[in-house]
């Protein structure tokens, strides 16, 4: 130890004065380049050495760390007692002894080895039933530097084992309660050899069985008779002869073939029409996987900052349904299925009259926005269609050429199509609506047309009557002919809308902006008109909940609500005067081209309006009077106008129309489907009780706009 | 009167002519199987035509050989039947006129 420190002490001191030195000659030899170099090169690649030491380690000199210690082992236990004292009864005192016990034991462990000789090992042996072993000689041979003793012990070993081997008869388990020197597992050598596999337990064998089923058999019987096999073969060259006649009638054969073709066609036809089912679900399938997002944002999607926006709302772009050969007409209508909630009818033909071409009706479902369901084309211009509310297959269509039709969804052609012999009309038709079945059940709808006539069309055993409901003359104005002939100027009629629950009573728009109150009983004046609009109607719709509100949109901006005058032709003069001087409940002037409103099904004060900036507005009344809750722009592009909007009947969407053939559909966020709060604890309201409180609801915002005008009249 | 004799003796001898051929008066063998099952049967009894026995054990024989074991055959002029076969192994025909043979294999 002092030794070890003094070494590394010396090294310490060499390394220092070694360093030292150089310093010296550096300072000395300063001019000397190279040898500054190779003083700092040393310097870089030696090493300082900073012992570590420990604290308390004593600080020597050269003679200390020189100096020797001796140390003698001794035999004698230092911690023995030299002082003990026994008493001698010999000497009857007490005697220091003279024999000190010398022997420190400082580990003492137990082995397990017992001598073979000794009584506990024969005792043991006895126990076994181990005979007294005999040293055998490969015991000597082996054992040669183990002890005779540890030889003898191996070879009785291997003559139990020898033993337990033979009693087994070459059972492989091992001798249960062998002795612990020979464990559980015997160990292998040159003398114990046994083989690998011998080692291994042989597997039981264990039956297994299965039975076939056997081949399917039937039985036949019969009788073989000369008579039987002469019969056969008569009748089998009959055949042939019948055969042979056949080949010889060439006509006969060809027909033949063609059934046949005729059969294979037919089955061919099958075999389509089952993979067309199967084909429909695959495309619904892979249609739901790829719009699966919309399809979830349509389900539960809830614009999240509704909440913090006190009277605005958004629309959610949902699915566009385009179609490759309707790109380039203009969406004209849309009409909800009544029974199928997912499915919607466009019409497709264009407003422009220099651009007049071939129309489209088209079936989309939202189950499927990719294609639509059903397809039709058409020669002219769809303007307009409306769905059977109660026979959904029914399509009553008027087309730009001034005829209407009736399609059914199940066939390819139309059913019905008026001509210019049975009352077509002479001008493009711009509204259909269908009415309840008349008292013999016959299904009957309503057109108007641009060339002043409203007809009723009523199919009687599949043929298409119809009949003038009304003329929209001019009453005041009367254009002279070229000969100098007065010709009657008639009103074009555009819109038209038939009153909820007085199902004789409808509203007429036309394209000088006037709105005409009808009734179905008389065909000769108007029960009232009001001057709406300065430019055309395009729609006039009855407010869905309150008996006596409309609401009419036009080309000069405007969309305008309106009450039914309750004095309704009383006094002609009266009205007449009133015509003028009356006043719509509400204006909103939405900077474009008004193309469509609807009222929403839901609440009595909400409606929506597209116009021709491609721009959406949805208002409720009840929660602001003047501004729209959301004003959206929709159209893709720039110039694209939207033409109409419809709501759907239960869910909270709207689809819109445009003039470049797509229809978007448009999730309402929370904001713009606002109900009044009910009661808490209140059960639910029924239907009955809805409508109630939503006239009322319309009822409370008139009584608030009615009275200003009343009095500004007044003063 | 001797013009009609004649035209009928030949209308017989043109209808036993004809009659010789094999005709399969049932089978429920596929095709291929038949076709041959058919061909073996006009061998065996135009090579033993007059031995019935020996031509079934060729039929029988060669049958085990083409098809798998436990065939049976039945070569005859009049007869009756009813067996247990397994099915698609099954063929009923006549031959020749007046011959009525039946192969069928049932193991």
């Amino acid at each position: 130890m002092h030794n070890h420190a003094c070494l590394l002490f010396s090294i310490q001191a060499g390394g220092m004065s070694d360093i030292m030195a150089r310093r010296r000659t550096r300072i000395k030899d300063g001019d000397d380049m190279t040898d500054i170099g190779d003083g700092t090169e040393a310097e870089d690649w030696m090493q300082h050495k900073n012992l570590v030491k420990p604290e308390d380690q004593l600080d020597l000199n050269e003679g200390q760390l020189k100096e020797e210690f001796t140390r003698i082992l001794t035999a004698n236990n230092p911690h023995a007692p030299q002082n003990i004292v026994r008493y001698s009864f010999k000497e009857r005192q007490y005697k220091q002894t003279s024999s000190v016990d010398q022997l420190a034991i400082h580990f003492a462990l137990d082995g397990n080895m017992i001598h073979k000789e000794s009584d506990e090992a024969k005792r043991q042996r006895a126990r076994l039933g181990i005979p007294e072993a005999v040293p055998s000689e490969h015991a000597g041979s082996e054992g040669g530097e183990a002890t005779p003793a540890a030889g003898a012990a191996e070879g009785e070993e291997q003559a139990k084992e020898e033993a337990a081997e033979e009693a087994k008869d070459g059972a492989a388990t091992p001798a249960p309660g062998e002795g612990e020197s020979t464990g559980s597992k015997k160990l292998t050598n040159q003398f114990n050899y046994s083989e690998r596999a011998s080692q291994t337990y042989n597997n039981p064998y264990r039956e297994r069985g299965t039975a076939t089923e056997p081949p399917p058999r039937a039985t036949f019987s019969g009788n073989v008779t000369q008579w039987d096999i002469f019969d056969a073969y008569q009748e089998d060259f009959e055949k042939q002869e019948k055969s042979k006649e056949k080949k010889v009638v060439p006509g006969r054969r060809e027909e033949e073939k063609t059934r046949k073709k005729l059969t294979i066609t037919e089955t061919q036809g099958e075999d389509i029409s089952r993979l067309n089912k199967a084909s429909k679900i695959v495309e619904r399938m892979v249609n739901q996987n790829t719009f699966d997002d919309i399809a979830q944002d349509f389900k539960y999607w809830e614009d999240p900052s509704d909440e913090y926006r006190e009277n605005e709302g958004t629309l959610l772009p949902l699915w566009r349904f385009t179609y490759e050969k309707a790109k380039k007409l203009a969406v004209t209508s849309l009409c909800w299925n009544p029974k199928y909630k997912d499915l919607f009818a466009v019409s497709f033909g264009s407003y422009d009259f220099m651009k007049q071409g071939n129309g489209m009706i088209l079936f989309n479902s939202m189950k499927n926005p990719s294609f639509p369901e059903f397809v039709y084309e058409t020669d002219s211009g769809v303007m307009c269609l409306d769905l059977h509310p109660e026979h959904p297959y029914l399509i009553a269509v008027g087309f730009y050429d001034g005829s209407v039709g009736i399609f059914n969804v199940e066939r390819k052609e139309p059913v019905h199509r008026c001509t210019a012999k049975n009352g077509k009309h002479t001008d493009p038709v711009w509204q259909v609506r269908w009415q309840a079945d008349d008292l013999e059940n016959n299904h009957n709808f309503y057109s108007v047309s641009s060339d002043g006539r409203i007809v009723h069309w009523t199919i009687i055993k599949n043929e298409l009557t119809y009949q003038d409901v009304i003329c929209l003359t001019l009453p005041d104005t009367t254009a002279e002919g070229p000969d100098g002939t007065k010709v009657n100027t008639v009103g074009c009629g555009t819109a038209f809308d038939f009153h909820r629950k007085n199902d004789y009573l409808f509203l007429v728009g036309t394209e000088e902006g006037k709105i005409h109150m009808c009734s179905k009983a008389y065909t000769s004046q108007f029960l009232d008109s009001v001057d709406a609009h300065n430019m055309a109607v395009y729609k006039v719709r009855w407010n869905p909940y309150h008996p006596n509100i409309y609401v009419t949109c036009s080309a000069d901006w405007t969309v305008k609500i309106w009450e039914m005058s309750s004095k309704t032709s009383i006094d002609k003069s009266d009205t007449s005067n009133d015509a003028n001087s009356r006043k719509p409940l509400f204006t909103f002037d939405l900077n474009n081209s008004v193309g469509d409103v609807a009222w929403s099904p839901y609440s009595s004060t909400v409606f929506a309006a597209v116009t021709a900036d491609g721009k959406v507005f949805i208002y409720d009344l009840h929660i602001n009077k003047y501004e729209p809750l959301c004003e959206q722009m929709v159209a893709q592009k720039k110039k694209t106008k939207l033409t109409h909007i419809e709501f759907n009947p239960v869910y909270p969407m709207v689809i819109v129309g445009d003039d470049r053939g797509n229809v978007t559909s448009l999730k309402l966020s929370p904001n713009l489907r606002k109900m009044p709060k009910e009661k808490k604890g209140a059960p639910p309201m029924d239907p009955k009780q809805k409508e109630e409180n939503e006239i009322a609801k319309l009822e409370k915002l008139l009584s608030m706009v009615r009275e200003p005008p009343v009095d500004s009249v007044k003063k | 009167m001797a013009e009609t004799t004649e035209e009928k003796k030949v209308d017989t001898s043109e209808s036993k002519r004809i009659h010789t051929y094999p005709l399969i008066r049932h089978s429920d063998m596929n095709d291929e199987m038949k076709t041959e099952a058919m061909e073996l049967c006009v061998t065996a009894c135009e090579k033993f035509s007059n031995n019935n026995e020996t031509a079934a054990r060729m039929i029988k024989e060669t049958m085990d050989k083409k098809f798998g074991a436990s065939w049976h055959a039945v070569v005859g002029e009049g007869f009756g039947f009813e067996i247990t076969h397994e099915v698609k192994n099954l063929l009923y025909m006549f031959f020749g006129g007046n011959m009525a043979i039946i192969i069928w294999k049932c193991s």
